[in-house]
């Protein structure tokens, strides 16, 4: 137990008070010193480095916009789509907290996919930040749980049938599929069961280990300390430090991240704003236009497609048609062709590299080229994981990387955004064939990294961090 | 087979809007007068008169339509016809069966119905309807005998008829990249009705306002609440930037 600190009597009601709280759970103040007020961050924060604290903000506005929903909401297929109209109609403001939760998920995809390619071109995931970079992950795949189940609850058109499209997917992988299929959905076709399990792992089970997985994120963060711009560590055995052993490059997290996040939180609610009170259907896509039509089980819509932060892993699981599939064969088979002729490794290593490139092989000629287009859509996220173990460049940051490796950044993202376009896109031979390409290269740029990253000359590092004072 | 296919698909696009892509016309501009008291309150006695012996807008409450400055009392003597509380959701008259009989279908729900029929690259739900409400001509091989440019083989037929009267499309080929191109040039009048093409467009306009306000009826709080919003954010934002500014001026 802590010491038991003694207050002067003359000393002001709100230090008698704190103290008195002090005393009896001083892991409260501990945890604010060691998270707020003496976690040092580096002084050279750039805008990218915002949308950590607007997740969070997003997050919270999604939960307590969604308690106020749940309040008002009917999980039952016969009742949930005139709950919705109810909430947006009846309900005093209900209009404007659907409103903030609709415009809030396609918010937090938007500052979560930022928030990763601020990691992805700093190099947050590469040693000892490894751990941070995979809850995150985990984060990112919660989080397409969490839209995708909340997607089905205003039993629209589009929630029903995006949903039975998805689910169906499960029903591809071989053996278990169509069992598989059938307790996700609880039903033979999606239905009220489904509403319901969905609204569940909505409401209750997928938040819990969000939280869970946000906390371990950024106690694993202030554990190891962030990284920065320039990808130098300002805590390392040669950083240099004050008096106090403070990094001399590092700033208290409180105030003045605090202050800065509070000025970034008021430009990001502008345009949250702007989309709620003036644009909540964003076009068609944030609240899709189908999705004003009550589900019908016997109405199939005549183009399908994923609300749009979906759209880019829904690309990829498009672009694996039985033709796709023996390029897939012919990829492995030079990748295992070429890694026995090139590589120096014992007989037995090469044996069991053509071995396991013929049992890829017979499953990719066996089994339904549906099954790899869901390989494709979870393995597009699922590589994301390894990312710390396939960057092998000498450097962290972006900026000091050889000049040539911000095209391959440029081109990734471009190919990002094209695969999302088209997942939006109702199917055509032009867009299969450039969706196939821009499969292949999503793929390529990670797999290939542990060969493509080495190359080239890096920049010189310097020794501090580059802080321009403001 | 293809043809059964076909019948299939075009007897499932009476109902849904989901398949609003499929052939018509390109959409008319709808004027927009969700700010109108006027046009609103002459749109919502449009449809209440014409649509909502068919049409049901079971999200709809009728003294919601207090919002456009109609009275309970006004909303009783002069919109009830199949209720007799103003509380009660907008029902249509018609018996669903009977419904399903005459036309192939439910008439669908209009609550919505001018969200739902927004597409992307192709206009809003408001100028689908416009153009939907202006295009429909006699047709014997029709069972109603009606046809719709906006809307191809519709089972609806002309319910506002005896307002336009009856017109037939007059069509004129031209050449567009290459290739002949069958085009409405222009309408011909065969039948008067009680309004002419101006009032008609007019009224029409009126009407799918009302549609319009009628599937947000907070739309106009919204955009107001909108601009409160936004000019305190925008303080808040100037306030918190020069406290970010105080905070790091002296970090060197």
């Amino acid at each position: 137990m802590a010491e038991f600190k003694e207050i002067s009597p003359n000393a002001s009601a709100g230090a008698k008070l704190t103290n008195w709280f002090e005393n009896r759970i001083p892991t409260a103040f501990d945890a604010y010193k060691v998270h707020m007020s003496e976690y040092y961050a580096p002084k050279n924060f750039n805008f990218w480095y915002v949308f950590g604290s607007l997740a969070m903000l997003v997050l919270v506005i999604q939960i307590v916009t969604g308690i106020f929903l749940v309040m008002h909401y009917k999980p039952d297929a016969a009742l949930a789509f005139a709950s919705v109209e109810y909430i947006m109609r009846d309900v005093p403001w209900g209009w404007l907290v659907r409103y903030m939760h609709s415009t809030g998920a396609s918010a937090f995809f938007v500052v979560v996919y930022l928030h990763m390619f601020r990691g992805l071109i700093y190099g947050s995931y590469r040693k000892p930040r490894e751990l941070v970079w995979i809850f995150g992950c985990a984060i990112f795949l919660c989080l397409m749980a969490e839209a995708f189940m909340g997607y089905l609850l205003p039993w629209g058109q589009m929630s029903y049938w995006g949903a039975q499209v998805i689910v169906n997917l499960f029903a591809a992988v071989p053996f278990i599929g169509p069992d598989l299929a059938l307790l996700i959905r609880g039903d033979y076709v999606v239905g009220d069961a489904t509403l319901n399990r969905f609204f569940a792992f909505h409401v209750i089970a997928v938040p819990l280990v969000l939280l869970g997985l946000v906390a371990a994120h950024l106690l694993a963060l202030h554990d190891v300390g962030s990284n920065n711009p320039d990808g130098i560590e300002i805590k390392g055995p040669k950083a240099p430090r004050d008096a106090k052993g403070h990094p001399l490059d590092g700033i208290p997290f409180h105030p003045y991240y605090t202050v800065h996040d509070i000025f970034v939180v008021c430009i990001f609610l502008m345009a949250f704003s702007a989309i709620i009170f003036f644009a909540p259907e964003f076009g068609g896509y944030f609240l899709e236009y189908n999705n004003f039509i009550p589900a019908d089980s016997l109405k199939t819509p005549l183009h399908i497609a994923p609300v749009w932060y979906f759209t880019p892993y829904y690309s990829m699981l498009r672009a694996i048609t039985g033709e796709m599939v023996y390029v897939l064969i012919a990829c492995v088979l030079g990748g295992a062709f070429f890694s026995v002729v090139k590589f120096k490794m014992p007989l037995l290593f090469k044996a069991l590299i053509v071995g396991a490139a013929a049992v890829v092989v017979a499953m990719l000629v066996s089994i339904d080229a549906k099954f790899w287009g869901v390989v494709a859509m979870g393995g597009a996220v699922i590589i994301l994981f390894f990312l710390p173990w396939l960057d092998y460049c000498p450097v962290k940051s972006i900026r000091y990387r050889p000049q040539w490796h911000k095209y391959v950044y440029g081109a990734f993202v471009l190919n990002f955004f094209v695969l999302a376009y088209l997942g939006t896109q109702p199917t055509s031979a032009v867009g299969e064939r450039v969706s196939q390409v821009g499969t292949l290269f999503y793929f390529g740029f990670f797999l290939l990294m542990p060969w493509w990253s080495r190359l080239g000359e890096p920049k010189p590092v310097p020794d501090r961090i580059n802080f321009v004072a403001h | 087979m293809k043809k059964f296919l076909m019948t299939l698909v075009l007897s499932m696009g009476f109902v849904t809007g989901a398949q609003a892509a499929t052939g018509g016309i390109a959409w008319d501009k709808a004027p927009n007068k969700t700010n109108d008291i006027v046009a609103l309150q002459n749109g919502a006695k449009l449809f209440v008169n014409y649509c909502l012996n068919c049409h049901s807008a079971a999200f709809m409450r009728f003294n919601r339509l207090r919002d456009i400055g109609l009275s309970d009392q006004q909303i009783k003597d002069n919109l009830l016809f199949t209720t007799d509380k103003v509380g009660e959701t907008m029902k249509a008259a018609i018996d669903p069966r009977q419904a399903k009989d005459w036309f192939g279908g439910n008439p669908p729900d209009l609550t919505l119905i001018a969200r739902s029929r927004s597409a992307i690259g192709q206009g809003t739900g408001a100028d689908y309807l416009y153009t939907y409400l202006r295009t429909y001509y006699p047709d014997d091989t029709k069972a109603t005998g009606w046809n719709n440019l906006a809307y191809p083989n519709v089972g609806m037929p002309h319910a506002l008829w005896e307002l336009q009267g009856k017109r037939i499309p007059v069509y004129e080929t031209v050449q567009e990249h290459g290739a002949e191109v069958h085009r409405v040039k222009g309408w011909e009048q065969i039948e008067p009705g009680s309004m002419t093409s101006v009032q008609y467009d007019e009224a029409m306009g009126d009407l799918v306002s009302y549609l319009q306000w009628m599937a947000e009826p907070s739309q106009n709080t919204r955009v107001r609440v909108g601009f409160g919003v936004m000019l305190f954010l925008l303080i808040m934002t100037f306030i918190t930037w020069r406290l970010n500014a105080a905070f790091w001026k002296d970090v060197k």
